[in-house]
């Protein structure tokens, strides 16, 4: 909302400067974005006269101006081509900062002549206006003036922005008001005597028995023999400094009392009316109407309209006709004040996709006494600057139930806002405010909202209006109590997870990538994603239209962007959420990375190599174990899903569970991303794995041998399909606790080995309890690890 | 995210979360926005396809609905927050199709407008390491609170740089005020009974501001070069005990 300071000075008498009033919206709730004083820029801006001008030696298009600056004589090149002897114009001296074209001037040397400030142009002056060359004043301009204050354009503009509760701020009136509560003024009367009109209009409105409940009311008046010329000036100059373009007296009319009171109007030219009877129905199903703002909208059968003999012509409270709107010639008006119902009305104005300035203020809602109250003054009004008579007012509707009673205690104020207010106080900002206050039963108030605040109605508005007014710099500084003397953990475990496994990759060597929850439809699919359900019908575009499956395509995408910038061993990571389903149980935690290019650097001690699958599974193992999952309690089947490599990838299962996914991805999904080289990935379904049980504080005694460890390597012939797991497992079983620690050193495949056969060493680590380990122990073990092994996973001792 | 966790948790406040596809209910109707709002326009939601009971999934404009779980599941006392993604429909240098929102809420007896200043105020100072920083509170309008306030920050904006803390201008971080008693009652509470205040914050802006990033989109496109630039050490924990990283 953008008004002028001596436009609120017409409603609110008032000493203050421009600094306090802004403060004091502030204050009032109403955030100050702009504040534009041209008094500020432009004050040193002053009128000059050109005394003669030669062109310059060295250049065709410059002039050398002699130009008088208040009897001082300054020369000043000048490439306008009607700078000319005699010719008043507007000067920016040395030093003057010009905003049309961001510059300061300073004292110049243009091809050889001096040059002492500029002579300017509107556009340099950042005003609108013929910019063709410099400014021409009229002759009888006073030299030596400023051009602002000359030219009357000295009114700041400040631009504040209305929280959509405050309808009754959309006029520079309701402004005014709202800061003559708060003693930065005081509101200036207004005159709403009655005006009677001098003869019957000969139009009248019929409203349809099934939309009464959404027109409250509605008034009208014709004005006969009305001349709509241009607007006074005054009026345009403050339309264009709230960025409102002129164009008839009579539409400039309806635009500056809808500014100024917050009362949108309709004027149609009753000339161009058929019939006497304007309509307030709702609307045929497919009526066109081609609206003001040359473009034709079809309205569905809930939508309110206005119309005459020939058909619907106004979108009520949205936007008028082109055929019965006002024209140059128009002679003859009819002009309609209406309260409309404000859910009708967004309903409509966001069906017909239209934005304009009456839906905003008819949806946030209007004084609902405006049709009858201001209709004697608008009726005034127009008829002071566009002649004609005016006609006795036409009327419908039942008027707006606005009034209501809040029961209010005024302790509450006190209890919500830790502010203590005494009783005659808070009674007195709700007077100022409009309010009517009433003692009801007990310490209760009855309270009425004025006419203009249908925005109030529960005793929380009521605290609220009381101590925006008091001042929020009122409210006492207090803190929270302390919530419980043990220290709560604000983080569950569940919450703690990602958290760690954020550490651990981190500092593993990974860098955290955040992408987008929503990716392109095509990409889902090739991640067995794109499911209809989870396609957005709103976009923001076709590359981010469905809500992801896996966050792998994110980081390929994003792995594929570094690379073309030229960087090289990619390693991403993101924690965050993947959907399967719109439910809300459809939503898991995912932990997935990537990584490209060389695992290990080569350099002068080692030869360096490039990632691999078991780079991946590493990964996953690693974060099963940061979340308490130990490394023998989950299983790998292969192959991985269908974007993995078939050869070279697995599903890690815990239970039953696949809890996650790795391995090299697929040549034809890197295609896809446009990535040149093998890629590792990893995915694991967070939500999938358990939490690790209550944790019991206190720990089982711990025992530990005094004596040698001893160390027994075994080589096992197995057939190449016998995982490696699964040895491990059959050694682990016949050892049992005796055993501390268990590596495989060596895996064979080749010459001296049967086909079809590999090769596994293992080293395992015995620990001796009470005693030292006998020969004949270290025996029995070693025969119970072969005769397990051959057992589970029909293995030999290698020879 | 953590730094900003690590000074509400030292105030008692645990950390709540909750989907990120929602009802239209939890997002909207039952935080007092019924479908005609004007308040809604300023959502730029983004719609899913209808369900088979025709209603339309949203992806959640804030992350509020959690506030509105949290209350229809919980008694009296609450104290949270919750971080999370929130998405909407707008692209450009200060708006990002999906943001990180961290919201508050403290349900108790008598929590009034004090508690809520004097806990913003210390959440500023801390954020920002400043602690004369100045902060202002000033009415406003959030169709889930009343009476509502936004919350400034001193700053100055002079040679082309913004400085936290100096300076006469001011810089909006903050949404607040105490719960409106229609969402209480939408919660299951009696609201002549239960008070309590809410507030939310956009997290990409307060890192923007703390550490001087200047486009939120850089956020998103995951540049090597940009997170070594902005990036943390792994082990930089924020906390009471660590400091504020």
């Amino acid at each position: 909302m953008k008004f002028t300071l001596n436009w609120l000075k017409d409603h609110l008498d008032t000493d203050c400067s421009l600094n306090e009033i802004c403060e004091g919206l502030v204050k009032l709730g109403h955030e100050v974005e702009e504040v534009v004083d041209p008094r500020q820029i432009l004050f040193d801006f002053r009128i000059v006269e050109i005394k003669n001008a030669q062109p310059h030696p060295e250049a065709d298009r410059l002039q050398i101006c002699s130009v008088n600056d208040n009897g001082k004589l300054l020369k000043i090149v000048c490439g306008a081509p009607n700078a000319r002897a005699g010719l008043k114009t507007v000067l920016a001296p040395v030093g003057a900062y010009v905003p049309g074209i961001d510059i300061v001037i300073k004292k110049g040397n243009i091809r050889g002549q001096e040059s002492n400030g500029m002579l300017c142009a509107f556009s340099e002056l950042g005003l609108d206006g013929d910019s063709d060359g410099i400014i021409e004043l009229a002759d009888d301009a006073p030299i030596g003036a400023s051009y602002i204050e000359y030219a009357e354009m000295n009114d700041p503009v400040i631009e504040i922005a209305i929280t959509p509760n405050r309808g009754d701020c959309l006029g520079v009136r309701g402004i005014a008001r709202d800061l003559s509560a708060a003693s930065l003024g005081r509101l200036k009367p207004l005159d709403t005597s009655l005006c009677e009109g001098v003869f019957d209009s000969p139009i009248h409105w019929e409203l349809s028995k099934n939309v009464e409940a959404i027109v409250p009311r509605v008034t009208g008046r014709y004005f006969r023999n009305v001349s709509n010329k241009t607007s006074p000036e005054w009026m345009t100059r403050r339309l264009i400094s709230v960025g409102q373009r002129p164009i008839s007296a009579l539409v400039d009319i309806t635009n500056y009392i809808m500014i100024d009171l917050g009362r949108p109007l309709h004027a149609f030219d009753a000339d161009k009316i058929v019939g006497n009877t304007l309509f307030i129905k709702f609307a045929n199903a497919g009526d066109k109407i081609l609206a003001l703002n040359e473009k034709e909208y079809e309205c569905t059968s809930e939508m309110l309209v206005i119309g005459d003999a020939d058909g619907a012509d106004d979108i009520a409270g949205i936007m008028g006709g082109e055929r019965t709107g006002i024209r140059n010639e128009t002679q003859n008006l009819f002009l309609e004040i209406a309260i409309f119902d404000p859910v009708s009305v967004a309903k409509t104005g966001r069906k017909l996709n239209i934005h304009s300035d009456a839906r905003y203020r008819f949806e946030r809602g209007l004084d609902g006494e405006s049709p009858d109250l201001l209709s004697g003054y608008i009726a005034r009004f127009v008829q002071s600057i566009c002649g004609g008579e005016i006609s006795k007012e036409v009327s419908v509707g039942g008027g707006v139930a606005w009034q209501r009673d809040i029961y209010f205690n005024p302790e509450l104020t006190k209890q919500l806002t830790g502010v203590e207010l005494v009783n005659l106080k808070q009674k007195q900002i709700l007077n100022e405010l409009g309010f009517s206050v009433e003692a009801s039963r007990d310490d209760t108030w009855k309270v009425m909202p004025p006419a203009w605040r249908n925005d109030i109605d529960v005793q929380a508005d009521l605290v609220e209006e009381i101590i925006r007014i008091a001042g929020y710099d009122k409210l006492p500084m207090v803190p929270l109590p302390s919530s419980s003397v043990i220290a709560q953990p604000s983080y569950s475990e569940e919450q703690l997870r990602p958290i760690y496994l954020r550490r651990m990759l981190a500092a593993t060597g990974l860098n955290e990538a955040i992408t987008f929850s929503f990716m392109a439809k095509s990409d889902a699919e090739l991640f067995n994603g794109g499911d209809d359900a989870l396609t957005l019908v709103n976009p923001i575009s076709s590359e981010l239209d469905c809500m992801r499956p896996s966050i792998l395509p994110n980081l390929l995408n994003a792995l594929s962007r570094n690379m073309n910038r030229g960087i090289k061993n990619v390693r991403l990571f993101e924690i965050g959420p993947v959907f399967h389903d719109p439910d809300e149980t459809g939503q898991t935690l995912s932990c997935a990375g990537v990584l490209n290019g060389d695992y290990q650097l080569g350099d002068w001690q080692d030869k360096g190599r490039s990632v691999d699958v078991f780079d991946a599974k590493n990964l996953v193992e690693k974060i099963c174990k940061t979340l308490s999952i130990s490394s023998h309690s989950i299983q790998i089947s292969t192959p991985g899903p269908a974007w993995f490599h078939p050869g070279q990838s697995g599903n890690v299962i815990l239970g039953k569970e696949v809890i996650g996914t790795f391995g090299m991805v697929h040549p034809e999904i890197l295609d896809a991303f446009d990535i040149k080289g093998p890629v590792a990935a990893f995915d694991c379904n967070i939500n999938a794995i358990p939490l690790p049980r209550r944790k019991n504080v206190s720990r089982a005694l711990l025992k530990l041998s005094s004596f040698q460890p001893v160390e027994r390597d075994f080589a096992f012939v197995l057939d190449v399909h016998v995982s490696a797991a699964k040895l491990l497992r059959a050694v682990r079983a016949a050892a049992k606790d005796r055993m501390s620690n268990i590596s495989i050193f060596d895996v064979y495949e080749g010459a001296e080995i049967e086909p079809g056969k590999k090769s596994i060493a293992v080293k395992i680590q015995l620990t001796p309890g009470e005693a030292t380990f006998t020969e004949a122990e270290i025996q029995k073990i070693s025969a119970d690890i072969i005769s397990s092994v051959k057992k589970q996973c029909a293995g030999i001792l290698r020879a | 995210m953590e730094e900003i966790s690590a000074i509400f948790s030292d105030m008692g406040f645990v950390i709540a979360e909750g989907p990120e596809i929602e009802t239209d209910e939890n997002n909207f109707t039952a935080l007092n926005i019924p479908p005609e709002h004007p308040a809604r326009q300023e959502h730029d939601t983004f719609y899913l396809k209808p369900n088979k009971s025709g209603i339309r999934p949203v992806l959640r404009t804030h992350t509020s609905p959690v506030q509105i779980r949290t209350m229809r599941s919980t008694k009296p006392p609450i104290r949270i927050i919750v971080p999370g993604r929130t998405y909407r429909s707008d692209h450009d240098a200060t708006h990002s199709p999906m943001f990180h929102q961290c919201e508050g809420l403290v349900i108790g007896p008598e929590i009034h407008m004090g508690h809520l200043k004097a806990t913003l105020i210390n959440f500023c100072r801390s954020f920002f390491g400043v602690d004369e920083l100045p902060v202002r509170f000033r009415p406003s309008y959030f169709p889930f609170t009343e009476p509502s306030a936004e919350v400034d920050i001193g700053c100055s904006r002079d040679g082309g740089g913004l400085k936290i803390g100096a300076g006469d201008g001011w810089l909006e971080i903050l949404g607040s005020g105490m719960v409106n008693p229609r969402v209480l009652e939408n919660c299951g509470y009696d609201s002549t009974t239960t008070q309590g205040f809410a507030f939310g914050m956009g997290i990409e802006r307060l890192a923007m501001l703390k550490y001087g990033i200047p486009d939120l989109r850089t956020f998103y496109e995951t540049d090597l070069r940009w997170l070594h630039h902005y990036g943390f050490m792994p082990y930089d924990v924020a906390g009471l005990h660590t400091g504020i990283v």
